[in-house]
């Protein structure tokens, strides 16, 4: 972001720049087409979503919430989320580190197939594991005779989610470890610091702000994880059903304020992001990675 | 732990003081395969052995055929509306300074934030022929919910921000002499902006366009609530390798995905192609 004195407007700022920008009229019809395409596309499903909760009442909408089916969406989210998050965060360190530390062949490669899981469609993401585990495969019998269930089950829901999720973090940390490169490392290292502790005492605390958005990206996308969690879970009520699932089982038994009222919930959870996002790049801007957006 | 042996011979890796290499790396790959890897190959593996006739009835089928064309071309028609729209939005954030740009800003990444079944249903309750855009509409005799019109809806949400996020940089590293020289030079805003600055911006244009579409073509959630699924009509191709699954169907499924993914890599290739090319040309 530039730096906060240039975004002051003064009169004369304004009448130097008057050649490199566009006349009045251009900026007035350019910001009204701006704001009637966010507001359209953006804008209008969010305050829906809260409209068609509260529809019948606040008191409905607490009903909705209590529902035992419901709570128990939001506690598999959870628990999925709490699985899935704390993996592919020590997945993110330790990719990060051996690719922004070390020079090795095929490292390009590598951060190639990190970024994988975003080209493949979140179906697929979860039909290579009905491949793997499901009842036609060499492995899903064995597993069965062994009282192993993955598939229409809590592990095949945290595995998927892994795998939809598995390049966040990672892909954040690694561009803003390459640039901090290894000077500070080395330093430590050579005043006598072992392994662990310069991780510690030096790079975690250079990367924090970094690895703590890269998280929340993580994270926002562990709990609202459709697709992929969809063909994993077989749709047990109450038992396979993460908030999302349960979302689409209420809106199809035409339940509009239960559905809606599980999606607010959800909403919510992204505005908190949406927040959290912002603060951070704003306040710690230059300790994030360059590399915004996806 | 250290990792000695692969600098044996030809040199694997640079020499270097910091430890953690072997351990780090080795967990990063063992994780990868057996994540991402394994299962992938599971799904290659799979469709090979299809066998190379049955692989192509399945995906020559007509049903099949006509969910890939809907995926790819509500896709195209969301990502191109995505670059005139995102590209003006990202031009609006960076040059233009109006109260609650911040927050105009930030909500930009919400397609990211939200998650996709939310977004279905949102979307299906504001342009269904009973609501608040889908009456209006309606009375001008455009029906979005339930139709491909609604895919590209959902499509365009899903979208915007890969657009937005990509050009954004670019114009923030615009040098605004660049602009003043052409000014200067008897340039009309117009020419500065179409002969100048456009084909600066049109590679990160072209990568955002990309990654839409690539992010389009295999979106769920946001669609399957919206499309009404008619087959050959309204149903995508990620749909009808659920309903292949529901079926038992798993070669259907698999052969559908084998074409999916062949295509998506194909797009990421031409994406890391075009980034190379744009970093090297105007980085």
């Amino acid at each position: 972001m530039a730096d906060p004195a240039i975004e002051i407007d003064d009169p004369e700022h304004d009448v130097q720049s008057a050649a490199i920008t566009e006349s009045r009229a251009a900026r007035g019809v350019l910001m009204a087409i701006v704001f009637a395409f966010l507001g359209i596309f953006l804008v209008l499903p969010l305050i829906i979503v809260f409209q068609q909760a509260l529809a019948k009442g606040i008191g409905a909408y607490f009903t909705a919430l209590g529902d035992g089916d419901t709570r128990a969406a939001i506690r598999l989210t959870l628990i999925v989320a709490a699985i899935a998050v704390p993996l592919n965060v020590v997945f993110g360190l330790a990719a990060a580190w051996a690719i922004a530390k070390f020079e090795f062949k095929g490292k390009a490669f590598l951060t190639t197939l990190i970024d994988l899981p975003f080209s493949v469609s979140p179906v697929i993401s979860g039909l290579v594991y009905v491949l793997l585990f499901g009842a036609q495969s060499a492995l899903g019998p064995w597993l069965k005779a062994h009282g192993v269930e993955i598939l229409f089950a809590v592990p095949g829901i945290v595995l998927a989610t892994i795998f939809v999720t598995f390049p966040f973090v990672a892909r954040e940390l690694i561009p803003l470890m390459q640039e901090q490169g290894t000077g500070d490392e080395e330093a430590a290292l050579s005043l006598g610091a072992s392994g662990w502790q310069t991780f510690w005492y030096v790079t975690l605390p250079n990367i924090k702000w970094g690895l703590l958005y890269g998280v929340l990206l993580c994270n926002a996308r562990a709990m609202g994880e459709f697709g992929a969690v969809s063909v994993v879970s077989g749709h047990i009520r109450g038992q396979t059903n993460t908030m999302p699932l349960h979302v689409e089982i209420l809106y199809n038994e035409y339940n509009a304020v239960g559905a809606f009222a599980v999606a607010s919930l959800l909403a919510g959870l992204a505005l908190v992001t949406l927040v959290l996002k912002t603060v951070l790049e704003m306040r710690y801007g230059a300790e994030i990675a360059a590399a915004r957006g996806h | 732990m250290t990792t000695t042996s692969a600098a044996a011979g030809w040199r694997f890796r640079q020499p270097s003081v910091i430890p953690g290499f072997g351990l780090t790396l080795g967990f990063s790959l063992v994780y990868l395969t057996l994540i991402i890897l394994i299962p992938l190959s599971g799904l290659a593996w799979r469709s090979a052995a299809l066998g190379w006739a049955d692989f192509w009835r399945i995906v020559l089928d007509p049903r099949t055929v006509k969910a890939l064309e809907i995926s790819f071309g509500t896709a195209l028609i969301a990502a191109a509306v995505n670059v005139v729209f995102g590209t003006v939005v990202a031009w609006v954030l960076v040059r233009y300074r109006f109260p609650g740009r911040r927050i105009v800003d930030a909500m930009v990444d919400l397609p990211f934030a939200l998650p996709t079944a939310v977004a279905g249903i949102a979307l299906t309750t504001l342009y269904a022929p009973n609501g608040w855009l889908g009456a209006p509409l309606m009375a001008l005799g455009v029906k979005v919910a339930y139709t491909p019109l609604g895919i590209v809806m959902a499509l365009i949400f899903i979208g915007l921000p890969f657009v937005v996020r990509t050009v954004q940089p670019i114009i923030e590293e615009i040098d605004r002499e660049v602009e003043e020289a052409a000014a200067t030079l008897g340039a009309s805003r117009f020419q500065t902006i179409t002969r100048v600055l456009a084909p600066g911006l049109l590679p990160a244009i072209v990568t955002g366009f990309a990654l839409a579409f690539a992010r389009g073509v295999g979106e769920y959630g946001s669609v399957i609530f919206i499309a009404g699924n008619l087959p050959k009509i309204s149903e995508i191709a990620p749909l009808l390798i659920v309903i292949r699954l529901e079926e038992y169907n798993y070669a259907a499924a698999t052969a559908i995905a084998a074409v999916m993914l062949a295509l998506s890599f194909l797009m990421l290739l031409v994406i890391n192609l075009l980034q190379s090319w744009s970093r090297r040309r105007y980085g």
